[in-house]
Order: C-alpha cells, then sequence, then structure tokens
C-alpha cells in the first residue's frame, strides 16, 4: 500500500511539473515579454517613452538570461505565492483570482456528485431491467447527453430559462449576496444557484458513467453467486444493492480520475456561458487581454487542483477497495 | 430439406462473396465430413451464414457484424450525408455565405411555399424592415401580394469546386433586390443567410475535424507503435506521458495556446495551428488502443513464427501485424473525430479558435452567446443542431465499427 502511494504521489509530483512548464510556456508564447507589454502600458497611460526604465527592468526580472534559468526564478517565486502581477488589474494576481479559484472547484466537485447520484439509480435501474423500454429510453438519453457539449446545453438550457421564465440562469449568487461576505444564508444561496451549473457539467459524465455501471453490472448478475443467493431465499433488491452493486461500484468510482480533470475543463467554457464567478471567465478575458501571468497563473493552479483531486481520490479508493490495497 | 439445401446454399455464398477456391473445397470437404457424422436436427439448427463465415475474409466478417448494428448503420448514414453536404456546400448555398446586408438583418425563417393557385410553383414572399418605435428592433412583415419565385439550377455567387468556376447553385431565388431572397433559416445580425452559412460552416468544422484526426492517428500510431512494439523503457516513458496529459484539464491549456496564435496571421496559417492545437488531445486515446493491440498480438504464434523465418520488424508490423489492427484504428479514429469537433466549435465559439471571415459552427454560435439576440432570434442558436447531429452519427458509428471490429464479440 506504501508503495502505491510513493508511487502516485512521485507521478503527481511529476505531472505538476509538468503542467508548471506548460504553464511557464503559456506565458511566454506571446511575441514580446513581460516588459514590453509594461512599458506599452506605461506609454499608454503616461504617453512619454522609457528606454532606459526598460533596460533596468529587464535586468530586474531576469529576462535578458535564458529561459531555463527564466523558469527557475518564475517557479521560484511561484512556490513562495508570489505569482507576479496582472497588467489587466494593476493589482498581483493573487488578489484578481481570489475565491474565484475555490468556487471553480466547488462547481467541479458539485458537478461530480450530481453526476454519482444521478447515474448510479439510473445505472442499476438500466441493468436490472435490461432491453426494458426504461432502459432503451435511458441508454438514449444517455447517447444524448454525451453527444450535447456542455457549453451549447448550457446555451440552450439559458435560452429556455429567458423565454419561460424571464430570467438568466447565470451568476452564482443572488444579487444582496454578491458582495457580502460569508454567512449561512450565502452558502444556501450558493447551493440552489448551482444547481444548473451543476446539471449542465455533469449530464456528460453521468452518460458515460450510466454505461460503465450497466456493464459492469450485467457481469456480476450473471455469476453464479447471484443465483445462488437467490435461491436461498435472499430478496431480489436487497441481493442486488448488497453485494453486485457494490462490487459493480469500483471501477465506477474510479472513474473519477479521468472524470475530474474533464470536468474542470468543462468548468470554464460553461462558467463562460452562463456567466459564473469562476476563474473560467477570467482566463478568457486575461487570455484575449494577453495578461499572460495571470492565465498562466490560473492554468497553473487548476492543474495542480486537479491533480491533489485526483491523488487524493485515488488514495481514498485504495483504502476502500481492498483489492488495490493489497496488491500494493 | 434443410440438410438437402444447406451446401448449396453454401456453395452459392462462397462463389458470391469470392472466397478462393482452394478454401472453398477445403471447407466444403470438412462440412462434407461433419455432416455425415451429425444427427438431423443439429444440422438443421445450424444457420447458412454461419457456414457463409468459414471462408469469409476479415473484412466480410467485420462488414456482416457491422451490418446488424442497426444504430451503426444509420450513423454512418448521416456521416456520409455529412460529408456530401461539405463536398457540395457552395452549390447547396443559395447565397453568398459572406454578403451582409443590414436591410435584412435578423430576419425570422421563412418556408417555402410549394403551391400558388394549386400550381406547382415555389415561391417565397419577400420581407420588409419596419423599426419597432418602443423596442427598437427591426420587425418583419411579409408581402403576400408578391412572390420571389424559387428556381432549380439557378445562377448566383461564383465559387470554385474540384478547380472548376462556376455560379451554378441547385436552388435560388430570382429576386432583383437582397431583400428578396430566401431565408429558410433566417438571418444573422448583419443580414447573412444562416441556412448558406451552416452549409459552408459544415465543410469548415468537419474537414478540420478530419485534419486533426489524421494528424491524431500519426501521432498516436507511431507512438503507440513505438510503445507496444519495444515496450521496456521507452514504453514507461510513453505511457507516463499519456497519463500526464489525461490527468490534465485540457481547455485551459488550448484556450492558452490558441490565444498565443498572433493576431495578423492569414487565415490558412489560423486554421493550421487549430488544427495542430486539436490534434494535440485525440493521439493519448489512439496511443493506447494501438499499444494494446500490438501487446496482444505481439504475443501470437504466427510473430513468433515470423521472427524465426528471419523477417525484419518492418515486414512483421506492416505485413502480419497491421491488418489485424487496422479496423480498430478506423474505429478508434470514428470515436476521436467528434472529440475534434467539439474542440473546434469550443475554441471558436470563445473567440480563440477561427476567427471571422472563416465559418465554422463555432464562429457562427460565438453570435449566439448574447441572450438579448437570442431571446428574440432564437434561430440563431441553429448550428447547435448540426454539431449534435454530427456527434452523434460519429459515436453510434464509431461503436459499431469497433464491436464489429472485436472478433470476440458475437
Amino acid at each position: 500500500m506504501l508503495r502505491y502511494i510513493t508511487r502516485r504521489l512521485a507521478l503527481g509530483l511529476f505531472t505538476m511539473w509538468a503542467i508548471s512548464v506548460l504553464a511557464f510556456v503559456i506565458i511566454q508564447l506571446p511575441p514580446g515579454d513581460y516588459v514590453t507589454t509594461y512599458i506599452a502600458r506605461m506609454a499608454d497611460s503616461a504617453g512619454g517613452s522609457a528606454g532606459v526604465q526598460e533596460a533596468r527592468l529587464r535586468t530586474l526580472y531576469g529576462l535578458d538570461q535564458p529561459m531555463a534559468i527564466q523558469y527557475l526564478k518564475w517557479i521560484g517565486q511561484v512556490i513562495q505565492g508570489n505569482f507576479g502581477m496582472s497588467f489587466d488589474w494593476n493589482r498581483p494576481v493573487v488578489d484578481v483570482i481570489g475565491d474565484r479559484l475555490v468556487l471553480s472547484m466547488v462547481v467541479s466537485v458539485g458537478a461530480i456528485l450530481f453526476t454519482w447520484v444521478v447515474a448510479l439509480p439510473i445505472g442499476i435501474y438500466s441493468a436490472v431491467r435490461k432491453y426494458s423500454i426504461g432502459d432503451y429510453i435511458l441508454t438514449f438519453v444517455g447517447f444524448l447527453g454525451l453527444a450535447v457539449p456542455s457549453f451549447l446545453f448550457g446555451l440552450v438550457l439559458m435560452y429556455f430559462g429567458f423565454v419561460f421564465f424571464g430570467v438568466s440562469p447565470g451568476g452564482l449568487f443572488s444579487a444582496n449576496f454578491e458582495t457580502a461576505g460569508w454567512s449561512m444564508a450565502k452558502i444556501l444561496n450558493l447551493m440552489q444557484h448551482l444547481i444548473i451549473p451543476c446539471i449542465v457539467l455533469g449530464t456528460a459524465g453521468t452518460a458515460h458513467l450510466i454505461r460503465v455501471m450497466r456493464a459492469n453490472l450485467l457481469d456480476e448478475l450473471g455469476k453464479p453467486y447471484v443465483v445462488t443467493a437467490r435461491a436461498k431465499g435472499l430478496r431480489k433488491w436487497r441481493l442486488i444493492t448488497k453485494y453486485p452493486v457494490r462490487v459493480a461500484l469500483n471501477p465506477f468510482a474510479s472513474s473519477i480520475g479521468f472524470l475530474f480533470p474533464q470536468v474542470v475543463s468543462g468548468t470554464i467554457i460553461v462558467s463562460i456561458v452562463l456567466s459564473l464567478p469562476t476563474v473560467g471567465p477570467l482566463l478568457l478575458s486575461s487570455l484575449q487581454a494577453q495578461d499572460m501571468f495571470l492565465a498562466g497563473t490560473i492554468v497553473l493552479l487548476l492543474g495542480v487542483m486537479t491533480i491533489i483531486g485526483t491523488l487524493v481520490s485515488d488514495i481514498v479508493l485504495m483504502w476502500l477497495d481492498p483489492r488495490i490495497r493489497h496488491a500494493g | 430439406m434443410k440438410s438437402v439445401e444447406d451446401p448449396a446454399s453454401s456453395n452459392a455464398s462462397t462463389t458470391e462473396y469470392g472466397g478462393g477456391p482452394s478454401a472453398a473445397t477445403l471447407v466444403d470437404g470438412r462440412e462434407g465430413d461433419q455432416q455425415a457424422g451429425l444427427p438431423e436436427e443439429k444440422i438443421a439448427s445450424s444457420p447458412a451464414p454461419a457456414k457463409r463465415a468459414y471462408v469469409a475474409s476479415q473484412r466480410q466478417l467485420i462488414w456482416w457484424r457491422f451490418r446488424k448494428h442497426k444504430l451503426a448503420m444509420l450513423g454512418g448514414i448521416v456521416v456520409m450525408l455529412f460529408y456530401i453536404v461539405a463536398l457540395g456546400a457552395d452549390f447547396l448555398a443559395y447565397s453568398d455565405p459572406q454578403d451582409s446586408n443590414a436591410k435584412r438583418a435578423l430576419v425570422p425563417p421563412q418556408a417555402i411555399s410549394l403551391f400558388d393557385g394549386g400550381r406547382l410553383s415555389p415561391h417565397t414572399y419577400p420581407v420588409t424592415g419596419t423599426r419597432d418605435l418602443s423596442t427598437f428592433r427591426q420587425v418583419y412583415t411579409q408581402d403576400t401580394s408578391q412572390r420571389v419565385p424559387v428556381h432549380f439550377f439557378v445562377h448566383g455567387y461564383e465559387y470554385s469546386f474540384l478547380g472548376i468556376h462556376t455560379d451554378l447553385h441547385l436552388i435560388g431565388a430570382s429576386g432583383a433586390k437582397s431583400e428578396q431572397s430566401i431565408f429558410l433559416f433566417g438571418t444573422d445580425e448583419v443580414g447573412r443567410d444562416i441556412f448558406s452559412r451552416l452549409l459552408v460552416a459544415t465543410r469548415t468544422s468537419l474537414l478540420i475535424g478530419l485534419a486533426g484526426v489524421a494528424l491524431s492517428v500519426l501521432l498516436g500510431v507511431i507512438l503507440g507503435g513505438i510503445s507496444g512494439f519495444y515496450g521496456g523503457v521507452v514504453d514507461t516513458i510513453i505511457q507516463r506521458c499519456i497519463e500526464i496529459l489525461r490527468s490534465i484539464p485540457t481547455i485551459p491549456l488550448w484556450m492558452g495556446l490558441a490565444a498565443a496564435m498572433p493576431r495578423t496571421w492569414s487565415i490558412q496559417s489560423v486554421y493550421f495551428a487549430i488544427t495542430l492545437i486539436i490534434s494535440l488531445i485525440g493521439w493519448t486515446e489512439l496511443a493506447r488502443v494501438v499499444r494494446g493491440r500490438f501487446l496482444q498480438i505481439r504475443g501470437e504464434d504466427f510473430v513468433t513464427a515470423a521472427e524465426l523465418a528471419g523477417s525484419s520488424n518492418r515486414r512483421i508490423i506492416f505485413v502480419h501485424m497491421a491488418p489485424l489492427f487496422a479496423s480498430h484504428i478506423i474505429a478508434a479514429t470514428t470515436l476521436a473525430l467528434p472529440l475534434m469537433i467539439v474542440a473546434e466549435t469550443s475554441l471558436s465559439f470563445l473567440g480563440l479558435g477561427l476567427r471571422p471571415p472563416a465559418i465554422s459552427w463555432g464562429v457562427m454560435l460565438q453570435q449566439a452567446q448574447n441572450i438579448q439576440t437570442l431571446a428574440f432570434s432564437p434561430w440563431m442558436l441553429l448550428p447547435v443542431i448540426p454539431v449534435v447531429l454530427s456527434i452523434l452519427a460519429f459515436n453510434f458509428l464509431g461503436d459499431g465499427l469497433r464491436d464489429a471490429a472485436d472478433p470476440y464479440n458475437v
């Protein structure tokens, strides 16, 4: 078990490093660098040129040094919690991101929970009532759910919300809570607003999980121990929920490893469509404004949080599943 | 009765499906032996296709299994229709997709009336826009006293198809002014016809998907092949890279890469860059499929036999192994295509992918982001339908192909 954890941790750390390199590449990609942008902004506001200052800034930020050293300098600052300045907002990146990152994660985790809560009963139903009308309808709905990209689903939902209820289902808080501090009432308000984003984000994953659950459970239901238990007089639903479902659950739960990155990705676009106060709209605007430190930081933090999430879920899973636990 | 008929039908089928003569006699001989020893009802219960299957080639077996999959067949037909539309986009469109006209902005969809006083004469009515003074929106009224006749094979805007310059279109209205046209799916905010744009967008989106998939297949097959064939350290490194790529949220990454494209690039460069970016997502799955099949086949006896016989690696891979996993690659490719289409659509939708004047589904949907526009002109959402339809069709087709390519799936 310890070997498994250390192996996962090592891979996780390596992945984080890979993400930091990618984030750095994204920061570096646009033509020009930090100082060119900065000087351009200064020239815009003050009207004067700043040749001397440019050279001074360049040495200060180490932009005249090779790429590898620049990366090391940058990552050194990042580890200390200094993510640089956002040009567009003229404030430190950390301040701009604020609790948007947390809200992003709240939406993602909410979507995953929604996926599980919906997919589990439907998957069991589809497997137990195989080839019934309900199964066919659910399979079809599942296929449709897989085929509709979440942002299109959000767009269509927004249209119907506007036409039928006269409101656009955007945002995560009601107007009176938007600037208020955190309180119970605000959290409740958040919960209510979370429902639509969770449905929008969770549908694709749900469709996928229903299919996984149905296939797994069908495999289990055909096994002799199920027949034996029925022959011995165990009630049908008690039997199904107690044994085959438990076994079928494992691959189901391990799907979080690929589900989580997908949902975090989806959150970005869905947040832009539904205008949720997460990092999604911020990332888009920062990319459009070539505000690269902000953009790079968002990519980095999202990636790192996704990896930590997957790591934690993997370890919990291993703790739950004796087969992985003992295999080492 | 059946026992008499059966050999005849199996003979007929062997000639019909072109099995080699030597194989046919060999199988027939074996069948004869079996029949001699078997009781009557057992022969009767064995269906003719099973015997046909003895002599069928791999490709035929796959085709038969695929044909049983009704949804996959439907998906295949829809995919073909999509590509036909993509090919003939300019011919099927009736007005220039770039032609804007403020006088006909946001015209609602309009049906073509087929009959005129009991006589078959397809026509539409010209629309006139007036501004509603309380909402300041353009309101269109149909003038039913006039007719805009709709004809087949009409000369319209010029385009080139396979090197031929022409201005022929399948249908068209012969109205004098541009307000006197057909608006099957309405027009957008600057008065461009949505139907015509949708057709041209279909071409862009499907082609970008295809190009992206081609690149991903190349990457996936090469890396997956190397990984599966050589194994060892190389395999471990490639597998770790794939694991890492799969655990990263990809959309923010593509957004970052796409945003780094200089605004000054030409349309062609943007097309190419976007294709490259979206191809980066699909290859991991393909590489895994290829590697899995490689590992599976590598252990087979015939590969060992070929090795002992002194075949080179290249010969083993391309002559002996490739035919076995080609069908899997095709299935995996079909399943990767919708991913590419969604990727392009979402990037363009965000304004980071293709930009106008390019027309793709994502570019068209970008206009539908504004809830106010959307509420009063819901036809702007129409590109959602081909996106969903094509994804569904590709998924059904890919699922069917995958099932059909798996010889152990009965």
